[in-house]
């Protein structure tokens, strides 16, 4: 049967499992549009297109499933550039759809013409503009063939508006046609067999996951392993969950704000297992410090992530998942009471802590938040103290359940990546812990979270501040607080403009009555608007590189 | 270090701002690169030449061109049993004097020569780096008013 491009688009994605989209239309995307407006796709109407490539964003990491998103050629296409280099830095699957103008104008500078392929190439695992209705359904499959397998990432399809409106037969293909592209799945056994020996040999081993685990659905082969083994387990910002933090051997996070005890024992060891982690800048602090006694043995499944900062002696490339099954078969325990003795008495000297004091403190509402949904929301974060104050007060016990961007760093990204996690998962609840000054980069959302009737708490840990570049200022620049005091406006009363529900909470015995209530709203958003202390300080703190285990404010 | 990869691509638009991308995102200079079909029409041969400062990055740079989806196949030559080859004109000033002496490089080294000019002759080299290096040598005592080379080409002996 002849289709036209735009329903070929539909009926491909509908293939590929897809039920929910997020999008915002415009002229060059005009029969997509249409052809949606009787479609069972379920689409999300956002209020600027950065809210939907982070939503698309915030559903995949919180569904495992590819996050889809539209926009307009020119200025709609531009607008997602934000969130497609989010996913990109985290390696997030998603589809990005954009218009285009007609086939026979790219390169003059058309209305609404942006040469998107060429500005995406470098933030997306691979783009395509398809110029031939004929290659659409192939390019579709390719698409979420890509996003999805091996190290996943975002995938952006360029369709100009005569691509859309020509006719074609419609067949949607079995399989990919990428010739180039074979990611390693299997971790080679005799790779797999020389770690299993440096193990059994390690005196001070330690396991230090990312959030490749996640991705690769590997938590249950890392617990195994952890405890067959009991070598403890430390992750990175993005691994969150992977391990749960209520276990006697999770360090939980490292870095510059990791906790004393898991930087400490990092630098001490003389084994790091690392799965599915990139040895970050902000992970290893001052490189040619970094746990020189160590040697490392580094899963993953992208090879130029690979030696790429660090020397790895034991490179295994592959599925995280399928390297820890076969590594589980064969592990031996090693002797290591010793060691464990020690990062014992490092956990039980320098524990997380805040000054639990009469005063509403940032850390104190995370605590709440983490007692009062007994530790089973799912968080989403927006970027600076606030991200890692939610790191450090709540404790992750599942995957999929600490959504943050972390390796962009993207200011804006936590409320729209709950509008997303909240439509993937109806039934669980979605936090943003938010920041005054990041809420407000996409705050117009809350139209479509109020239309959607989407329970979403957002928390503001409103201190006035553009907290962490002033913890900055106050550490590093003499207190010099150029231009990141807020004057803000009133958040109970946006919530309210907007048909969403405001509490503000000044007084620390307010908090518990607060969360509960916000709790007890089931169907539309609520702005916890906290007006916690302004100047207080995320510690502990490695500065800006110095070696991981010379922290700041480590004692509580 | 110079070297030398023969990459084979997806004859599509757009590869090779890719494989010009990955290099300039990370601020290295591609020396030469020589783009061309290859018998089978899908596929195109690039031939990059490039000086990697480190083993690290020439680690780095071989994984990322491998990285590219449309990249099918990658071969770093350098160290390998290879022939080589590159194409170079030269124009050169003559008087009466030098044109003899011009002739005589020209003959020694097989070039073929383009007369048709009266102030300056055109010599048309084709050969591996060796020998286009001892042509750039021999004409540096004369006037050489504009040089154009295709740039490596490469390909394994294997
Ligand atoms: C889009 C963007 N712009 C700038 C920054 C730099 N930056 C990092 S944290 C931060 C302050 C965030 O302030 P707020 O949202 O109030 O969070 P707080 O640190 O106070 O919790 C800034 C400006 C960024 N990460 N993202
Ligand atoms: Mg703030």
């Amino acid at each position: 049967m002849k289709m036209t491009g735009a329903k070929i688009l539909i009926e491909s994605l509908r293939r590929e499992g897809v039920e929910d989209i997020f999008g915002f239309p415009g002229g060059s995307v005009l029969p997509v549009f249409d052809a949606l407006y009787d479609a069972s796709l379920n689409l999300i109407l956002v209020r600027h297109e950065q809210g939907a490539a982070h939503a698309a964003d915030g559903y995949a990491r919180a569904t495992g499933k590819p996050g889809v998103c539209i926009a307009t050629s020119g200025p709609g296409a531009s607008n997602l550039v934000t969130g497609i280099a989010t996913a990109y830095m985290d390696s997030i699957p998603m589809i990005a759809i954009t218009g285009q103008v007609k086939t026979h104008l790219i390169g003059n500078d058309a209305f609404q013409e942006a040469d998107v392929t060429g500005i995406t190439r470098s933030i997306t695992k691979h783009n395509y503009l398809v110029k031939d209705v004929r290659e659409l359904a192939q390019t579709i499959k390719n698409s979420f063939h890509l996003a999805q397998s091996g190290r996943p990432g975002p995938v952006l399809i360029d369709l100009p508006v005569d691509v859309t409106l020509a006719e074609t037969e419609f067949h949607y293909p079995k399989t990919h046609d990428l010739r180039g592209y074979k990611p390693t799945l299997s971790g080679h056994p005799g790779q797999v067999k020389k770690a299993a020996n440096l193990i059994e040999q390690s005196k001070r081993p330690i396991i230090y996951a990312g959030g490749g685990v996640i991705l690769s659905g590997a938590s249950a082969e890392l617990k195994k392993l952890a405890e067959k083994t009991s070598i403890p387990v430390t992750t990175t910002l993005l691994g969150l969950g992977c391990f749960p933090e209520t276990h006697e051997l999770s360090l939980r996070m490292l870095g510059m704000h990791g906790t004393v005890y898991a930087n400490h024992a990092i630098m001490d060891s003389d084994l790091i297992i690392a799965v599915g982690a990139r040895f970050d800048d902000r992970v290893t602090g001052r490189l040619d410090a970094f746990a020189p006694g160590a040697k490392i043995i580094h899963i993953d499944i992208d090879p130029s992530a690979i030696s790429k900062n660090v020397k790895v002696d034991i490179p295994i490339v592959g599925d995280a998942r399928d390297i820890l099954l076969q590594l589980n078969k064969i592990v031996k325990k090693p002797r290591i009471k010793p060691w464990l003795d020690k990062v014992k008495t490092w956990k039980k000297k320098y524990p997380l802590g805040f000054k639990d004091d009469n005063k509403l403190r940032p850390q104190y509402v995370v605590e709440q938040i983490y007692k009062l949904t007994a530790g089973k929301a799912i968080i989403t974060t927006e970027v600076g103290q606030n991200q890692m104050w939610a790191a450090q007060f709540y404790k992750y016990t599942k995957p999929r359940t600490y959504i943050s961007s972390g390796g962009l760093g993207t200011m804006g990204y936590g409320f729209p990546a709950a509008i997303g996690a909240q439509v993937g998962k109806p039934k669980d609840i979605v936090c943003d812990i938010a920041g005054d000054g990041s809420i407000q980069m996409n705050i117009q959302e809350l139209a479509t979270a109020v239309t959607q009737k989407l329970p979403i708490k957002i928390a503001i840990l409103n201190n006035s501040y553009l907290g962490m570049v002033r913890q900055w200022q106050e550490l590093f620049y003499n207190k010099r607080y150029s231009h990141t005091f807020l004057k803000n406006p009133d958040f109970v009363k946006i919530a309210e403009a907007y048909g969403a529900c405001g509490i503000r909470i000044e007084r620390k015995s307010e908090v518990e009555k607060a969360i509960k209530k916000a709790l007890g709203v089931k169907d539309k958003p609520v702005i916890l608007d906290f007006i916690v202390e302004k100047e207080e300080n995320v510690f502990p703190m490695v500065p800006a590189g110095e070696a991981i285990n010379r922290m700041i404010g480590g004692m509580a | 270090m110079k070297h030398t990869f023969s990459v084979q691509v997806e004859n599509k638009f757009g590869v090779l701002a890719r494989i010009a991308g990955l290099f300039a995102a990370r601020g290295f200079n591609i020396e030469s690169l020589a783009v061309s079909p290859t018998n089978d029409p899908s596929v195109s041969n690039m031939t990059i030449v490039v000086n990697a400062p480190d083993e690290r990055i020439l680690e780095q740079i071989k994984k990322q061109l491998n990285k590219l989806v449309d990249t099918i196949k990658v071969q770093d030559l350098t160290g390998e049993n290879f022939i080589d080859r590159e194409l170079v004109l030269v124009k050169v000033a003559v008087n009466p004097k030098t044109r003899p002496q011009i002739l005589e490089i020209a003959q020694t080294l097989e070039a073929k020569i383009d007369e048709a000019a009266t102030k300056d002759l055109t010599l048309e080299v084709v050969g591996d780096q060796n020998k286009i290096h001892t042509l750039l040598e021999l004409l540096k005592p004369f006037e050489i008013k504009e040089i154009v080379r295709t740039g490596r080409i490469a390909m394994s002996r294997h």
